[in-house]
């Protein structure tokens, strides 16, 4: 009877225990298979696009053919909005991926950090677009997009307003920001639509704002990143024509506002080359160089890396895929959507068979002029935290009577304390 | 090993030891205590290890990128109190608090009271104002952010009415304030249900006796109606405060702290610090605060329950 009892206890025991095992069990570990056995790589993206995911899939399994010990190369999209957030907690959470895509607002956090591993320096690539990625003379992270901003135009919506199209503006030398801001008052007055929109700007994302800001020669901060460019005079130059611009011209969106480029409600959109792939047949359309400011032509480039976490499960074989990945013929095809800083591959011929929908003289003036010689939108260490703070002291600045010169040096007693640390 | 020794040995037990152990009475226990092992095991996995390891946290420094975790004693603490950003962000929980719970509870009251008349069509009018609270709260609210856009849905309305809609999610004012309602209308259908079932618990001869008496429809309400159904006042206030306190999403969502920092309430900011800015431990110290103040405003609500809830006394 007792020892019925007792093993009866003890199943009883052991039914709980199991319960709260298999409990914890569902919060466990991720199934890793470790340093051992067949490998399962993964690379965490922000493009959710399905040519761009075919194309990357297609460059994995053709890896996978010569490494069998290879089994599967996964590709998490993850929200761009939250992109560097979501990639951070999920380290924090101990599953970090094997491989990220890096943007370039958090470079100089994720390379001086220690958190990624040397990758291979190929020469092919060009110097200026290796620096963000490098310390110590080594290469941290594979620059494998460097898109050089443009602008896109809605030739119909121009002609509709019966204004001159950029193309020919720049025939004429004339193609220029006060000329945007007639165009795009214009645009909006007589067909209700946008003018011109910054595009992911949004009044928030205020580092898009370089691609106006570098036409008066203004900076976020200097080369050294300890000195506030804000409450210079360059910087109040081009902050008082956006301004105006806004409230005044009614060139641009307004706060509050949403007008997207690409479902033909605004007449011109200053974004990256890469997104022509959102274009539809819904409008004629042209692609053109950034206008000039005060300081004459400019070029400015947005840019991704590459890079190999130190403490991901399989640190070997995740260097040896982005090796394949960014090699000269891969490279060829990843350049089809994201521009490719190779000075074999920078020539108008290779560009225009991975760009077809865009005209050769634009690929010339935009992409190979802008890889070259653009300058990156503005990074720093601690960038999330400086970007969080310009943000809260720019707010003010997206008023219709806002004191343009008080606001850019409250911004900069705003982040100064984080640019001197 | 005693029962067993006892059980074999040539004197007999005593009568005593002969008892079953599996009682019915302890039977049912094991079966209450397995029923609530999953509970109790969920609570001691995803509160209690949680809660006690963010106070663990809060002694340390955490750089999520470089892997390292270090010891800094009270430091975070020290910055939690020289911190210039905190008052604001104090003030906007408070200020956010206060309009919630005052703009939730009394819609809530009044829509249970008016629904809880005798009105045509009452029933569809109770399952639109509680539809709300079933809807994903992310989705509420970016639909309401398009709604609340310049050229959104709302300014649209005013517009045919002659008015001119601010710019809601941009104004320091009318940020807050939006937030505040969209929160509001999502909320108030599960506190008006809940007044609602008190409204009817209240015994009908109390109102025939007032009128009687002479009371009229106001002094009923005060004097009848709010004492017995002061206890459900004192759940929902506690459940509102609580909630209000812990906003997020539509934070997130719809100003993201701004403008300026004018909507920058503690539980955001504790996300910009740990998930954003990566200072895990200061983010863990913001939490240990935020759990303290839920902890002082529950303990002053109960404690005041005695004074003002209907049978406490």
């Amino acid at each position: 009877m007792n020892t019925h009892l007792r093993n009866r206890r003890t199943t009883l025991a052991a039914l709980t225990v199991a319960g709260l095992l298999a409990l914890t069990a569902c919060g466990g570990g991720d199934g890793g298979s470790g340093s051992e056995g067949p490998v399962s790589l993964s690379m965490t993206i922000w493009t959710g696009n399905e040519e761009h995911l075919k194309l990357l899939n297609g460059i994995a399994a053709d890896y996978r053919k010569s490494h069998p010990e290879v089994k599967e190369i996964k590709f998490d999209t993850l929200p761009v909005e939250t992109y560097t957030t979501t990639l951070t907690t999920r380290i924090a959470g101990g599953k970090a991926p094997d491989l990220a895509w890096i943007l370039e607002n958090s470079a100089p956090d994720f390379v001086s950090s220690g958190a990624l591993v040397p990758v291979k320096d190929d020469p092919d690539v060009l110097p200026a677009a290796k620096k963000l990625w490098q310390r110590d003379g080594k290469l941290y992270a594979y620059p494998f997009s460097t898109s050089p901003y443009g602008v896109f135009v809605n030739t119909d919506l121009i002609k509709k307003a019966g204004q001159p199209a950029p193309a020919d503006l720049i025939e004429q030398g004339r193609w220029n920001w006060d000329e945007v801001a007639k165009i795009g008052s214009a645009v909006n007055a007589r067909t209700g639509k946008a003018g011109m929109v910054i595009r992911d700007f949004d009044y928030k994302a205020w580092d898009n704002l370089a691609s106006v800001w570098n036409g008066w020669g203004a900076e976020a901060w200097s080369e050294d990143g300890r000195t506030c460019g804000f409450d210079k005079p360059e910087m109040v130059g081009a902050m008082t024509y956006l301004h105006r611009a806004v409230f005044e011209d009614k060139a641009m969106p307004a706060p509050g506002t949403t007008a997207d480029f690409f479902s033909g409600e605004a007449a011109m959109t200053v974004t990256q080359i890469s997104r022509a792939s959102l274009l539809t047949d819904s409008f004629a359309w042209d692609f053109v160089p950034l206008p000039e400011g005060p300081k004459g032509p400019y070029d400015v480039i947005g840019q991704a890396g590459l890079g190999v976490f130190g403490n991901g499960r399989h640190v070997e074989e995740a260097t040896d895929f982005l090796t394949f990945m960014t090699n000269a013929e891969n490279s060829a095809k990843l350049g089809r959507f994201f521009p490719q800083a190779r000075t074999s591959q920078l020539d108008a011929a290779t560009l225009a068979a991975s760009n077809p929908q865009v005209k050769p003289e634009a690929l010339e003036e935009v992409v190979i002029n802008g890889i070259k010689e653009g300058k990156v939108k503005p990074s720093h260490t601690n960038q999330s935290e400086i970007a969080e703070a310009v943000r809260s002291a720019l707010d003010p600045l997206w008023t219709p009577d806002a004191d343009v010169e008080k606001v850019l040096g409250d911004v900069c007693s705003a982040i100064r304390p984080q640019l001197e640390k | 090993m005693k029962t067993l020794e006892r059980s074999t040995s040539a004197v007999p037990p005593p009568q005593r030891s002969r008892r079953p152990f599996w009682t019915a009475r302890r039977r049912d226990h094991a079966v209450g205590y397995l029923f609530i092992a999953p509970q109790l095991a969920g609570s001691v996995i995803f509160v209690l290890i949680p809660l006690v390891m963010v106070l663990w946290y809060s002694f340390h420094e955490w750089n999520v990128l470089a892997g390292t975790f270090h010891s800094v004693g009270a430091d975070n603490y020290r910055a939690l109190a020289d911190d210039p950003k905190l008052p604001g962000v104090l003030r906007n929980t408070a200020l956010f608090s206060a309009g919630l719970v005052t703009l939730n509870l009394g819609l809530a009251l009044a829509l249970a009271v008016l629904l809880n008349q005798r009105l045509r069509g009452r029933v569809v009018f109770r399952t639109l104002f509680f539809s709300p609270v079933v809807v994903s709260l992310v989705a509420w609210t970016i639909v309401w952010g398009f709604l609340l856009q310049k050229n959104g849905g709302i300014n649209a309305f005013l517009d045919l009415v002659g008015v001119q809609g601010p710019n809601w999610l941009r104004g320091e004012g009318t940020a807050m304030l939006s937030v505040v309602v969209v929160q509001v209308f999502k909320n108030v259908g599960l506190n008006m249900v809940l007044f609602l079932a008190a409204l009817q618990g209240v015994p009908q001869e109390f109102y025939e006796a007032a009128t009687v008496d002479g009371a009229g429809r106001w002094r009923q309400f005060w004097r009848i109606t709010v004492p017995l159904i002061s206890p459900t006042i004192l759940l929902t206030s506690i459940i509102t405060v609580v909630g209000s306190l812990q906003v997020f999403a539509q934070i997130a969502v719809l100003t993201q702290g701004g403008p300026g920092d004018s909507t920058t309430v503690l539980v955001y900011y504790l996300y910009q610090q740990a998930f954003e800015f990566h200072h895990f431990g200061y983010g863990a110290t913001l939490s240990v605060l935020l759990f303290l103040i839920v902890l002082v405003l529950t303990v002053i609500q109960w404690q005041m329950r005695k004074r003002w809830v209907f049978h406490e006394n």
